[in-house]
């Protein structure tokens, strides 16, 4: 029983480490267009994020295969029951990169523009896709007896969903700015920095409708913060970490205005973890159907298994990533082999 | 059409479009380590040029592979959520197990192959280029684990829950070291180390045909022929016959549709080319007498068990195994034959470099390369059907019970607009690089030696001034 809480634990920190890493890729996305003008300004851009985003999504390679391994019952569910919507998640993760690797391969500028808005478009879907999914998972879908959900596309896009992916779009588009803040100087830095304080008050404005949108639609997941109270703490932490943001980017620091926003998403979806435990889906057609992280988890031995895999896994592959990121510190500079 | 047979034809369409890059990722990375090797020991500039043109060319293959592979990860659980359920405890721990271990050593140490030129010394570059490849061999590796537990299920055992029977792991070592794992992982490797190769012999004899860059295609030609050569014989003698007598012992429906066997036959000829005629249940075509029973059993008497031992909904689809195992085995020995050429013309005064027909052969190698491997994995999963885990699970009964036809036939059209729209495009960009050839470098700049060990990566590094980007602001 154990195995089952601490795979819960960390399939969340999985899906917590995918968002915050790639949350910034897709943000750098997002603004692309918008913040990067010239075809230098754009690579630059582009090779911010250039040496990094593959391990980056990697992350989600790795949280939807633990889901597979670990929990194959929401993943059987999920997947086929969304069908469609993953679809169009596949269709941005194809472009992706195909966008980022075809733009540098020619310097024809109309062939680097229409690379530059697959990217951006790539980059926002993923984003709102995302946050869709995850206020679909907050709504609670149809999940039947036999572990199937039988819903289309259209009734993934309610408003609440949807509210949930632009304020996705918003927060990343702010992660993905602070990160550029980072990495960029110059003229280029200066438009950032002129978008970053709009982009945190939209997410903030766009955060406080979805928390009054949850605790009035979504009891299921708020109960324990409203019967509890302490847990308050979790989405407390994340706006105290958001207010650190605004606060270091004002005087400068870069580096710590970006971690806070890390430390925002990571608070944010341990606040939702919190919410949903023991849950991994919640069934509307009633509660007896709900995927939790005991009725759908795969038996002992796989879960001491795959346990086994990401102990010995996991360091190895955080301390190589930090050892990338040391590596290529710094602002960016282009030279012969960038994009 | 249902579902069913939409998915079928998805999962076959993207695993197969897929597949046209992660032996290029193996292949041509090992010929990179290769030249990096050389690099390091001579110093001579020529390996550095190829390495850095190669490398173009590998980002780009990368970039396709990284974009098509993660589609088969979610199509399991898309269009396979039955199949999903019932392997989860094992087929999902070997994903897991391949994301954790090879995905993020292919993605953490991509960024530095790829732009670690300028930055890093070579020694230093080669250790990064060769932990990319041995991620890419090292993902191949749980993906051959994964469908090799699919062909020879192992170390399982058979659980009812409330909704359905599903396999649950007993032995992880039994999973992963299954009775197929080892011909096949070997069988894999060596075609991907082919297709890298003779991608290297197809460009490289273009360039000598138009009489460009010749000095470093001759150098990459004395890498990759022998490389080529010695392994189109192995693959035939010795990897790929040891696959087909795992397939005789493990899966003998499997052999007989792939070699259309209707009869339990003693001295069992082997096809080179034919047809399987269901009406009939006839096989006609040139065949060699009694080599299947010799290649089976080592013995040209020994019988082989026929299509007829066992119920006809138990075969795979013939015609299918049957083409895709023969264009396999056919074009095995027409690259035996081309690396012969190749080492006869090497050896013969070094007329391979000027000889207009071998260059034009070498030139076509590569499609013929990438055929065969793809015709290798038909055999393999046409012939595994009709089951989706030999023996346990059939393909029917494995499909997602939520699907409409429009959601599959909306997502089939998806992906084949797409990836058509994708294959038009890389052939453009990976033509030009190829029409371009190899740049010549300017010298390293030397007023600041590259890092070359760990212990120089993490000296403080003195702040560079000469940023080109600022200038262009």
């Amino acid at each position: 029983m154990w195995l089952n809480v601490v795979w819960f634990v960390l399939f969340m920190a999985i899906v917590g480490g995918y968002l915050i890493l790639d949350g910034f890729d897709l943000g750098v996305g997002i603004l692309h267009p918008f913040v990067a003008k010239t075809d230098d300004e754009r690579r630059i851009v582009l090779n911010s994020i250039g040496p990094v985003w593959d391990g980056n999504e990697v992350w989600l390679v790795l949280a939807v295969g633990v889901l597979f391994a670990v929990f194959p019952f929401v993943y059987a569910a999920l997947f086929s029951g969304f069908y469609l919507a993953i679809m169009l998640v596949l269709l941005c993760l194809i472009l992706r990169p195909v966008a980022i690797e075809f733009r540098s391969q020619r310097p024809d500028p109309r062939w680097r523009a229409t690379w530059d808005w697959v990217f951006f478009g790539a980059s926002a879907g993923l984003s709102l896709l995302l946050g869709t999914a995850l206020g679909d998972i907050l709504s609670g879908v149809p999940l039947d007896a036999q572990g199937n959900i039988f819903i289309g596309l259209v009734d993934l896009l309610k408003p609440y969903p949807l509210l949930i992916g632009v304020t996705t779009v918003a927060l990343f588009a702010m992660h993905g700015g602070l990160y550029l803040a980072l990495k960029t100087d110059g003229a280029l830095q200066a438009r950032v920095k002129s978008w970053l304080p709009r982009l945190m008050i939209a997410f903030f404005a766009l955060n406080t409708f979805v928390v009054i949108g949850t605790v009035i639609l979504h009891r299921q997941v708020t109960d324990r913060y409203l019967t509890q109270y302490w847990p308050v703490i979790f989405p407390a932490a994340a706006l105290g970490a958001l207010i650190l943001s605004w606060y270091m980017l004002q005087r400068s620091r870069y580096l710590e205005a970006f971690a806070a926003s890390a430390g925002v998403i990571a608070l944010l979806i341990l606040s939702i973890a919190v919410g949903l435990y023991p849950n991994l889906l919640l069934s509307t057609i009633s509660p007896s159907y709900n995927m939790t992280a005991f009725n759908a988890a795969s038996e002992a031995n796989t879960l001491a298994v795959a346990l086994i895999i990401a102990a010995i896994g996991i360091p190895l592959v955080l301390l190589y990533t930090a050892g990338v990121y040391y590596f290529f510190k710094g602002k960016v500079k282009l030279e012969r082999e960038s994009y | 059409m249902n579902p069913e047979i939409l998915s079928r034809i998805q999962f076959a369409l993207t695993v197969s479009f897929h597949y046209i890059y992660p032996p290029i990722s193996m292949g041509l990375g090992l010929i990179l380590v290769i030249f990096g090797v050389l690099y390091v020991r001579t110093k001579e500039q020529k390996w550095r040029e190829l390495s850095f043109y190669w490398l173009k060319i590998y980002g780009l293959v990368f970039a396709l592979g990284i974009a098509t592979g993660v589609v088969q990860e979610f199509e399991f659980g898309m269009n396979w959520s039955t199949y999903s359920r019932f392997v989860g405890n094992i087929f999902g721990s070997l994903l897991a197990a391949e994301g954790v271990f090879a995905f993020f050593l292919e993605g953490g140490f991509l960024g530095l192959m790829l732009f670690g030129g300028s930055r890093l010394g070579p020694r230093l570059w080669l250790l990064a280029t060769t932990l990319v490849v041995f991620g890419a061999h090292f993902s191949a590796l749980w993906i051959v684990m994964a469908n090799s537990w699919m062909q020879t299920p192992a170390g399982y055992t058979l659980q009812q829950t409330p909704n359905e029977q599903i396999a649950v792991m007993q032995s992880f070592a039994a999973v992963v070291f299954t009775p197929s794992f080892g011909a096949r992982i070997f069988h894999v490797f060596v075609s991907a180390w082919m297709v890298g190769s003779s991608l290297v012999l197809s460009v490289s004899a273009w360039h000598l045909l138009r009489k460009r860059h010749e000095e470093l295609a001759k150098s990459a030609i004395r890498v990759a022929l022998p490389v080529f050569a010695v392994l189109a014989f192995l693959q035939v003698f010795v990897f790929g016959s040891w696959m087909a007598l795992v397939v005789t012992n493990h899966q003998p429906t499997k052999l007989a549709g792939m070699e259309g066997l209707w009869q339990t036959t003693s001295c069992a000829p082997l096809y080179l080319v034919g047809w399987v005629d269901p009406a009939t249940q006839t096989t006609h075509g040139i065949a060699v007498p009694c080599l299947l029973s010799y290649l089976a059993y080592f013995n040209i008497n020994a019988p082989v068990t026929g299509l007829d031992a066992y119920p006809s909904d138990l075969w795979p689809p013939l015609q299918l195994a049957f083409q895709a195992y023969h264009a396999m085995i056919d074009l095995g020995m027409v690259f035996i034959l081309i690396g012969l050429i190749g080492a006869v013309y090497y050896f013969w005064g070094r007329r391979i470099f000027t000889t207009r027909w071998v260059l034009y052969l070498l030139v076509a190698t590569i499609f013929f390369t990438e055929l065969a491997t793809l015709a290798g994995w038909w055999t393999a999963e046409f012939g595994r059907q009709p089951w989706i885990v030999w023996d346990l699970l059939k393909t029917q009964n494995a499909v997602s019970p939520t699907l409409t036809a429009g959601d599959v036939l909306a997502s089939v059209g998806i992906f084949v607009l797409m990836y058509a729209a994708l294959f038009v495009l890389f052939l453009y960009l990976l033509n030009g690089n190829i029409q371009r050839g190899p740049e010549p470098l300017e010298e390293p700049s030397g007023e600041e030696p590259l890092p070359d060990t760990f212990r120089e990566i993490f000296r403080k590094r003195p702040p560079r001034t000469d940023l080109p980007a600022e200038a262009s602001v």
